[in-house]
């Protein structure tokens, strides 16, 4: 494994945390005066920190140490600078900023650089706002050096210092000379979020002119002189290595150079991609499956409907909960599964590498610079800071490229090590490639028992899960206690409900080699909905009203509370429906869940057919993260995270069968269609509380609050996801 | 050779006549905007114009367009309708990852140039072999409602 020496990290202040958080307020300079991306006319640049440059051209420039996959990472970082800087928005262009974990690591990775877990927002807002306001105070300082005034007696607004009192201005850019020779201030005053111009109100995206004229360069886009393509020949199941293999047919196809065998199959070099597609689709490989994996994915849940019966390693407990069970007037139960289930990110994927005497230089939509620099510089016999990254603007992630083993970037160096590093290669992998190279999100079975008393109160709650570690044999393992993975439980172990007798207990198998990873939302995309389901059928049992027996145990939990009443409110529940079409079923379902430190409430709407097929018609969400940066961007994700987590519970799923991934295309492995959308509305609760996560939040209520409205409509609480409509017949 | 009309140009390539316009684009002209998903035609985001109607780049033998005309996102902005959907998109922030957009476009392209006032069902019909993983579905709507409204 790495050096990556991220092992002490807590649970707390690595994925989520927020609290606890400690800001150093010595910025980090900016790099040395060769640093990409300078424009001829900004000369004599002024570079108060590692975040920002300002131009004399009067440009401003943030550089963003996150990758923006679509999450609107750059924008809300460039618009928190921007703030406090008093920049006009129209100027500020953001650019990537290069490996460094020593001035770009991620504050919550300790000394790692990388984005994910919803924490580029949350970890910056500090230290960006620093960044704005000491330059801010330099170019106030240079001015009043200039104009020989009082500092105090200056204002700055949209990129420009004035001295109202002798009606002098200056724009940035013809300050920038003379505020670098300015000391970095130790202390500065941040504003007060009453005076905020651009947080909270509207900053544009700086993505969207580049995203919708064909400019916006990604990864697939890349091409260097002399590269090659190579596209690659997998094994049909994991653990399975190669025998043989002729590449006889391969080498006839016209364009292919070199084929070569790596440790993960069999490489083809061509001069373009669909050259490498023949070559390797010519390949004729014989795989040794002796140490392979076997196993379809009914046997994986057979089993562990198996090790459901057995109590596991004990996650969380309060109370008696046997005693509670043992006085129980009525006991309710279920079991819930959720399947392995692929990122399937619009652009399948795919890195470039070129050797160079300096040491190597990747082209990737970077979201694990420090992992990958150490993996890298591992196969190379480098020094990681030789490893230099070019972080593009990735066709989406959902967890995919923030891989613990550096897959496919690994996969990339060995093709560039076994073809002699001769010339740059650019890795494709083809939506097979990608639909079938694992690391999903782990296949897991639940189940859950409530004990309600006499009176319909819920006094016991029992919730065992069973489903393989992500984090085990991780760069992450420090996040494994006592054989509990804080991912497998999150959701589950955190349950925000005042129940006095309560009990989660975990199996985690060991002999299922199926490599997974983080889906958007982690553990909580199937913790919230076994999880809220239920409670829904214990709300059913006990005769309540689903959000009055939530309000009712959220008791201690106002954010919680405050989403669940505003969208309720808003969504209209306790009304009446209105009636669907002759022979249509409807309900609405509601589901509340905390993740990455933000709350997020949904009502969802649902027609069901007489045939069990199913339409989403409406959504009412609530989100509390703290202090909205962009509330339009807010908007967006919560919008995009209801697709994309419907997409889920309507079909997402990936089927091993003996071993071997069924689906390998968007045929097998359908996505949610516009057709298909809800209308979506998103209500945000003000709040003077700092940034947390967005980009996961919104998906993990939806799944179950489609649910609940199904089991409104036709009486059957869904047990496993994707929902099997033929259940839901009439 | 293969002689194409690509954004106007005339051009002639040197690839094997099954290459899908696909990779014509991208890999021999240098056209990256239009970008690979699936090489199915199952999720739409290699979406171009073949005198005027959307085609899947990537299920298009390259044979196929000889002489015809072919249109990509580059040139989106040189037409009206174009331009508005461009202006809309932009004005909504409809795009996230952007991978899928270009193919968006193309289709609300084609949609708006044959139907000046689509309704939902329209746009349901036109777009709904155009997959977008970040699921920017509520505001494509909205965009191809805003960009009708801004060329009535």
């Amino acid at each position: 494994m790495s050096t990556m020496q991220i092992e002490n990290v807590s649970r707390r202040s690595f994925l989520q945390g927020v609290a606890g958080l400690t800001l150093s307020f010595c910025l980090p300079a900016l790099a040395a005066p060769a640093a990409a991306g300078k424009t001829a006319a900004a000369v004599v640049p002024f570079e108060p920190n590692a975040f920002l440059r300002i131009g004399s051209d009067n440009s401003v420039t943030v550089i963003a140490k996150h990758l923006e996959m679509g999450q609107g990472t750059y924008t809300g970082l460039g618009t928190i600078l921007a703030e406090e800087l008093d920049a006009a928005w129209k100027t500020v262009r953001i650019e990537g900023a290069p490996a460094d974990a020593s001035r770009y690591n991620n504050l919550f990775w300790g000394p790692a650089q990388g984005t994910g877990g919803s924490t580029a927002i949350a970890n910056s807002w500090d230290q960006l706002r620093q960044a704005g306001a000491s330059a801010r105070a330099m170019l106030v300082n240079a001015a009043a050096q200039r104009w020989k005034v009082p500092a105090a007696e200056i204002t700055v607004r949209d990129g420009v210092v004035s001295h109202v009192p002798s009606k002098r201005r200056l724009r940035f850019g013809e300050l920038a000379a003379e505020a670098s020779q300015q000391a970095v201030p130790v202390n500065v005053v941040l504003k007060e979020p009453k005076d905020f111009r651009l947080i909270g109100k509207h900053a544009p995206r700086k993505d969207s002119a580049d995203k919708t004229n064909g400019r916006a360069v990604f990864t697939q886009d890349i091409r260097l002189p002399g590269m090659l393509v190579a596209v690659v020949a997998h094994p049909p199941r994991f653990g399975a290595t190669v025998k043989s293999f002729d590449a006889g047919a391969a080498k006839r196809v016209k364009g292919v150079g070199d084929v070569v065998q790596i440790p993960s199959g069999v490489a083809v070099l061509a001069s373009d991609t669909w050259s490498a597609k023949k070559g390797r689709d010519a390949l004729r490989v014989d795989w040794d499956e002796s140490r392979a994996f076997k196993l379809g994915s009914e046997e994986i849940l057979a089993r562990y409907r198996e090790l459901a019966k057995q109590p596991g390693l004990v996650a969380h407990q309060a109370g008696d909960t046997d005693k509670a069970f043992a006085g129980a007037a009525k006991v309710v139960k279920a079991a819930y599964d959720f399947p392995y289930i692929a990122h399937a990110a619009m652009e399948p994927m795919n890195c470039v590498i070129r050797l160079s005497a300096e040491g190597c230089e990747v082209w990737n939509g970077e979201q694990m610079h420090t992992g990958d620099q150490h993996q890298l510089a591992g196969i190379f016999g480098l020094k990681p800071e030789q490893v230099k990254i070019n972080m593009l603007y990735a066709g989406g992630s959902f967890g995919r490229r923030a891989n613990t083993k550096s897959d496919y970037v690994v996969e990339a160096a060995h093709i560039v090590k076994a073809s002699g590093g001769k010339a740059p290669v650019k890795l494709v992998w083809l939506r097979e490639d990608d639909m079938r190279a694992g690391y999903y999100r782990p296949l897991f079975h639940h189940t859950m028992e409530a004990a309600l008393d006499a009176s319909g109160k819920l006094t016991g709650w029992r919730h065992r899960l069973v489903g393989q570690s992500i984090l085990t044999g991780s760069p992450f393992a420090a996040m494994v206690k006592d054989g509990i993975d804080a991912v497998s439980v999150e959701g589950a172990a955190n349950l925000p409900y005042a129940i006095p007798n309560l009990r989660g207990d975990l199996h985690t198998p060991k002999d299922i080699d199926v490599p997974v990873l983080w889906w958007r939302s982690v553990g909580s995309s199937h913790t919230a909905y076994s999880t809220e389901v239920f409670l829904d059928l214990v709300a059913k049992a006990s005769g309540k009203d689903p959000v009055a027996l939530r309000l009712e145990l959220l008791g201690d939990k106002p954010r919680h509370s405050g989403v669940l009443r505003l969208a309720a409110e808003k969504a209209g529940w306790g009304t009446p429906l209105k009636p669907g079409a002759p022979g249509t079923r409807r309900g609405r379902g509601v589901a509340v869940h905390e993740s990455f430190h933000s709350y997020v409430a949904q009502v969802a709407e649902v027609t069901v057919a007489a045939d069990g097929s199913l339409k989403v018609d409406r959504v009412v969400c609530a989100v509390d993260c703290g202090i909205a940066v962009n509330p339009d961007n807010v908007r967006s994700q919560v919008e995009g995270a209801v697709g994309f987590a419907l997409s889920a519970a309507l079909y997402g799923e990936i089927t091993l069968k003996d071993g071997a991934v069924v689906q390998g295309n968007f045929d097998g492995f359908p996505l949610l269609r516009i057709n298909e959308m809800p209308r979506v509305e998103v209500h945000i609760l003000p709040s003077t509380a700092k940034p947390t996560g967005i980009g996961e939040p919104g998906v993990p209520p939806l799944a179950p609050a489609v649910a609940n409205a199904i089991g409104a409509a036709t009486g059957k609480y869904p047990g496993r996801l994707p929902f099997v409509t033929a259940e839901l017949r009439a | 050779m293969i002689q194409l009309n690509v954004n106007g140009k005339p051009q002639s390539v040197d690839v094997a006549a099954d290459t899908p316009l696909l990779w014509v684009l991208r890999d021999t002209l240098g056209l990256t905007g239009t970008k690979y998903g699936c090489g199915q035609a199952l999720c739409g985001v290699c979406t171009v114009h073949v005198d005027g109607a959307p085609m899947r780049a990537c299920v298009t033998p390259v044979s196929a367009v000889a002489g015809r005309k072919v249109t990509t996102i580059e040139t989106a902005d040189q037409s009206r309708v174009g331009k508005a959907v461009q202006e809309a998109w932009r004005k909504l922030d409809v795009v996230q990852c952007g991978y899928c957009q270009s193919g968006q476009i193309m289709g609300a392209i084609a949609l708006l140039s044959q139907n000046r006032k689509p309704t939902d069902a329209d746009i349901d019909n036109a777009l709904s072999g155009n997959l977008c993983r970040c699921a920017t579905y509520v505001r494509i709507r909205a965009a191809v409602h805003l960009a009708a409204k801004s060329l009535a």
